[in-house]
């Protein structure tokens, strides 16, 4: 892979260096593929693949779950924020004497008063800058203007009305086309004058032009990937509490990334990082938004620190959904080629990112467009390239990922529509179409095009076993004889492959932190445990599969194990949770951990046995002589014995740390199949079926990642048929409330139908991939491609995402259907 | 998301509350099930100086047949319709409607005198009752009078009460036999107000349409009966053609305007497919 820099295009981010992708031996082969999930702890130890309940449900079922709001400390303050009517506006005056004179509040904060401490602007995830509140202009709808500190949240709701702000609009630029004419700009803080931030390419350029020339059949499509937000049911929100006698500064955070926020708190306000204490507590969901640092957590803090007291600030839905980081924004010119075989032999891709008015993105910094390089997807290509612009905009800044590790869901989207496209150019059967240009499982170690070096994979294993599980053939036949009778009705399939769990460090950080994830257990005397982590659970169910894994490791009943984390005064360093990378890395570092704490109980146990530590073998829970099962210790006789009776020449206690450094990512992948069915006269999409095969390799809990399944698949609906910000030509956003972004419900839902297939990581110590994203990154093309199937002998090529009725009608009615 | 301040009024009766009203004037808004009026006043788009709560006065919350009528109270809850044996096996087209109002939650505290009075064409209950031909009850300081369904919605969000008047009641003429209805909505998914929805009212003997009445949702400024509509059915036998041109009709004299649910070609051909729909549903309860 190739980062460069066109003089031409000019970049305004952090020189990025080149980066390659050579795996050690073994993070890259060919692994035998199973169905049967293996246990081999009993229940009463609850290791691997069992279908534990989740621990954490019961407080967060009982409502005795403890978020930010939950949070409340004697003299806490409340702030609130005035934000900006205009996309687009030089700030001419703030005029807060009235609120000022209000009982109650305390202080207006605005970007003057930060300028003083040189924090109105800050730096993004992707070394971009971005305002924290404005000294001159404002670049975003709903952008923060200033701060409201009140005793009471409705007085400092009814403050914001007594601030007067003077405007002298500016143009918006809403069109990312038109900001490549660079006619406004967006920031004219920028040294070099243009809207442009970064352009980048991956892949062979000539080698990809040449397969082009010489191919049979190209298909090519543009497609925009849409504007989405990640729409938590917990908005983000903070508590800041500095203490001027400690000097410390206290935050409960809606955070996934407690540490490395702590280390970014550090650098920007340039208090001591012992002094700064982030707590992360029960989290109602993250989905990627909650990575990036937003101007509200800044500004809190600060008020904090000049006031002395707790100050609390929690954003409202409208402000969660207008300001806060968006996701995808992507336009993408796609060719797909194909011999004279219909072999795929080409991928062609020009891209362009709106990233809004600062690159915000939440990317390891070495991937300006993420991990999209992975386009290729699960088929053998011999040559890709991939060309990216990207712009600002009059736009909230971003992009986070929504449930997706880096711009995978674009790239996925992409490469599904244009092969299903293609097969229906050739008239092949989209599944055989697949079948035949999947990389085939006795091609792993495989290497893409791109530079990937898949850790293993079954391709076709997984869209066979979707197909007999929908019953393929015969929907194939029902959808002929219905097409004869004029109804409509298609059958889409995805066979996604995913890139999760960054990452090895030498090529992924954030910041220059490298992207190793961390976990630390102690073994108590009396054989319970408590381990801590440096990643961060919003609802992925950590407290439980993380205990799972240490008691597959330990034989520590899991319901032994108390998991901690989130207050980065306790847990181990880490990147946190976010990119499906929590079981990559923190669930490594978690079987690493025990495996050392198991070697040290090893010794306690030989001493104990009064035998040499060759002798002894693990059943379990317990070191026993090999062959003589009653000659043995248990974990907790071991436990026991550390703090009462252990080898003179060995340290007390039974704890280890762990920092895991993956030597390759991870590529769970996965088949869905999706049958809607079309109402020719309104353009209603209603999905009769939805079957999804995942491959997440080895499963800690079956339980759990069917819940993320199903999750995931909801959060990949609502893009494919809902999910939308839309801005007008001001720049206005025209989605500010759940009234008008569409989420769906369990009404909208079709019923998710799940099974698994089940090829380990080689390179993972328990063989696990990741799966909360998978099923995001994997349903909308699915669908999309239902809906093209229901309506491909009409003409109908493509219809971009949101599948709205409109869109679908207007496609029957250009087609001269209609009811 | 936080209201401005006001004042709250808690009257016992409905006397109490129409002289708040008279001494509040038009800085006073009704509070009946709220599911309109709260979330205008979080985002400050409402900013009523005095909330009268009418929840906690007595008689207004009531379902029954009399003289010809069903007599719905003005704080009956739309959930009161869903679990009603009267509506559910002699006024379909209102229990269509109940069903499809909102969502269950809201339903729950939501009213069917609210849903009327705020005069919302993107409401369900306009259409429908403009397809009813129902009547509304209005008492003020000087008593309670009636005024027809036809000539009471008067622009968006606007009505024929005076500024003293409450709601009280609102009558639905009994069908008669030959008498069908239905109420057809397309969402774009549960909780959302229409796109388009069509209510019809039709009255069939021996194949032939003798009296159609039409009510649109969200595709007109104002809550509208698609006349033309009707005339192309009475005095017809209700063949395609003649249903066709019945949607034809509702499509032209429609007046929607573009949102986010859809432009104005869409919504117009929506509502031409919802008539027909619901006319042939209608005529399959009036059969």
């Amino acid at each position: 892979m190739t980062v460069y820099h066109d003089p031409n295009k000019p970049r305004h981010v952090d020189d990025r260096v080149e980066v390659k992708h050579p795996v050690p031996e073994g993070a890259s082969a060919k692994v035998e593929t199973t169905e049967q999930i293996a246990v081999t702890t009993p229940p009463e130890v609850c290791g691997m693949g069992h279908r534990m309940k989740r621990k954490e449900d019961p407080r967060f079922i009982q409502g005795r779950g403890q978020y930010v709001d939950d949070v409340k400390l004697p003299g806490m303050l409340y702030m609130d924020i005035v934000r900006s009517p205009y996309a687009h506006a030089k700030i001419l005056d703030i005029d807060a004497s009235a609120a000022l004179e209000m009982d109650g509040v305390l202080a207006v904060i605005t970007g003057k008063d930060l300028e003083a401490h040189g924090l109105h602007w800050m730096p993004t995830l992707m070394s971009d800058t971005q305002m924290v509140l404005p000294t001159e202009k404002v670049v975003y709808y709903a952008q923060e203007v200033c701060a409201v500190i009140a005793t009471d949240r409705y007085i400092a709701a009814d403050a914001v009305e007594n601030i007067f702000v003077d405007y002298d609009p500016l143009d918006a630029v809403v069109d990312p086309f038109k900001a490549l004419e660079d006619e406004t700009i967006v920031r004219t803080d920028k040294e070099v004058q243009t809207n442009r931030i970064w352009h980048w390419e991956v892949g062979d350029q000539a080698a990809t032009d040449e397969v082009f020339a010489n191919a049979k059949h190209v298909v090519k499509q543009y497609m925009h990937i849409p504007r989405i937000h990640v729409a938590s049911i917990e908005t983000c929100g903070m508590v800041a509490n500095y203490n001027p006698a400690t000097e410390k500064m206290q935050i409960y955070m809606t955070t996934q990334a407690p540490h490395a926020i702590r280390t970014v708190f550090a650098l920007v306000t340039g208090l001591p990082e012992h002094k700064i204490q982030i707590i992360s507590p029960d989290i109602g969901g993250g989905f990627g938004g909650k990575v990036p640092v937003y101007p509200g957590y800044v500004i809190g803090a600060v008020a904090s620190l000049l006031l002395g007291k707790p100050v609390k600030w929690i954003e409202d839905r409208s402000e969660n959904l207008q300001a806060d980081s968006f996701a995808r924004d992507y336009h993408l010119e796609a060719e797909l080629a194909a011999d004279e075989n219909g072999k795929l032999v080409g991928l062609r891709v020009n891209g362009l990112a709106d990233h809004g008015a600062a690159d915000a993105a939440a990317n390891p910094s070495k991937f300006p467009a993420g991990l999209f390089s992975i386009c290729s997807g699960s088929y053998d290509i011999e040559a890709t390239h991939v060309n990216f612009d990207a712009v600002y905009t009059t736009k909230p800044p971003g992009g986070v990922a929504y449930r997706c590790s880096f711009r995978v869901t674009e790239a996925v989207h992409m490469i599904e529509r244009l092969t299903d496209m293609m097969a229906h150019d050739l008239g092949i059967d989209p599944a055989e179409y697949r079948m035949q240009n999947f990389i085939q499982p006795e091609q792993f170690p495989y290497k893409s095009a791109t530079g990937w070096e898949y850790d293993s994979g079954n391709y076709p294993a997984a869209l066979k076993k979707a197909m007999d599980m929908i019953g393929y053939d015969e929907l194939r036949r029902e959808q002929a004889e219905k097409r004869e009778r004029g109804e409509l009705m298609g059958i889409g399939i995805s066979s996604f492959t995913e890139v999760v769990g960054a990452g090895p460090a030498k090529d992924y950080d954030i910041l220059g932190i490298k992207m190793f994830d961390s976990a630390e257990i102690r073994i108590h005397p009396t054989g319970k445990a408590i381990a801590r982590f440096g990643t961060k659970s919003q609802g992925q169910g950590h407290e439980t599969t993380y205990a799972q894994i240490i008691a597959q490791e330990l034989g520590i009943p899991a319901n032994d194990i108390e998991v901690e984390e989130g207050d980065t005064d306790t847990a181990p360093y880490g990147l946190g949770t976010y990119a499906s990378r929590s079981t990559p890395t923190a669930g490594a570092a978690a079987a690493m951990a025990a495996r050392k704490i198991r070697a040290k109980a090893k010794k306690i146990a030989a001493h104990l046995l009064e035998a040499s530590e060759e002798d002894l073998e693990w059943n379990v829970n317990q070191w026993q002589v090999k062959g003589s099962p009653d000659q043995a210790k248990t974990i907790q006789d071991i436990a026991f014995a550390a703090y009462t009776n252990h080898p003179d020449d060995l340290e007390a206690g039974l704890e280890a740390t762990d920092y895991y450094n993956p030597p390759n990512l991870t590529f769970p992948f996965g088949s869905y199949i999706c049958v809607v069915d079309v109402d020719k006269g309104t353009g209603e999409v209603h999905i009769r079926r939805f079957v999804a095969i995942d491959d997440c390799g080895n499963i800690i809990n079956p339980l759990v990642v069917e819940g993320q399944v199903h999750g995931g698949l909801t959060m990949g609906l609502a893009p494919a048929m809902f999910e939308e910000i839309v801005y007008d030509e001001y720049g206005t956003c025209l989605t500010g409330t759940f009234a008008d972004y569409l989420l769906p419900t369990a009404v909208e839902s079709p019923k998710w139908e799940t099974g698994h297939t089940i090829t380990p990581s080689p390179h993972h110590p328990i063989g696990a991939k990741g799966v909360g994203e998978s099923p995001t990154v994997g349903a909308p093309p699915a669908i999309a491609n239902a809906v093209v199937d229901a309506l491909w002998h009409l003409g109908v090529r493509h219809i971009d995402i949101p599948i709205t009725p409109q869109k679908v009608w207007q496609a029957l009615r250009d087609a001269g259907v209609s009811d | 998301m936080i209201p401005g301040e006001f004042d709250y009024h808690s009257p016992q009766t409905l006397a109490e509350a129409i002289s708040l009203l008279v001494e509040h004037g038009d800085e006073a808004k009704i509070l009946a099930g709220g599911q309109s009026l709260i979330p205008a006043m979080r985002f400050r788009l409402a900013l009523p100086g005095t909330l009268i709560d009418i929840n906690r006065i007595d008689g207004l919350s009531y379902l029954r047949e009399e003289n010809g009528h069903l007599l719905i109270g003005a704080m009956t809850r739309e959930s009161a319709l869903e679990e009603s044996d009267i509506v559910q096996s002699k006024y379909h087209l209102l229990a269509d409607a109940a069903a499809v109002i909102a969502d269950p939650l809201v339903r729950n505290l939501a009213t069917v005198g609210g849903n009327i009075a705020h005069s919302d064409p993107a409401n369900d209950h306009p259409a429908v009752m403009l397809a009813y031909g129902a009547t509304v009850m209005a008492a003020g300081p000087n008593g309670t009078r009636r005024i027809a369904i036809d000539d009471f919605f008067t622009d968006l969000f606007e009505n024929s009460l005076e500024e003293n008047e409450i709601l009280t009641e609102i009558r639905i003429p009994t069908p008669a036999a030959g008498t069908g209805g239905a109420y057809l909505k397309l969402e774009r998914k549960v909780g959302d107000y229409a796109i388009s929805a069509a209510a019809v009212q039709l009255t069939m003997s021996g194949g032939t349409c003798t009296a159609a009445r039409i009510g649109l949702t969200n595709v007109s400024p104002v809550p509208m009966r698609a006349k033309n509509a009707e005339q192309a059915l009475v005095g017809q036998t209700l063949t395609d053609d003649v249903i066709e041109a019945a949607g034809q009709a509702a499509a032209a004299e429609c007046d929607p305007s573009q949102d986010l649910r859809g432009s104005v070609a869409y919504k117009r051909d929506l509502t031409r497919v919802m008539v027909k729909r619901t006319i042939r549903k209608a005529m399959e309860r009036a059969n």
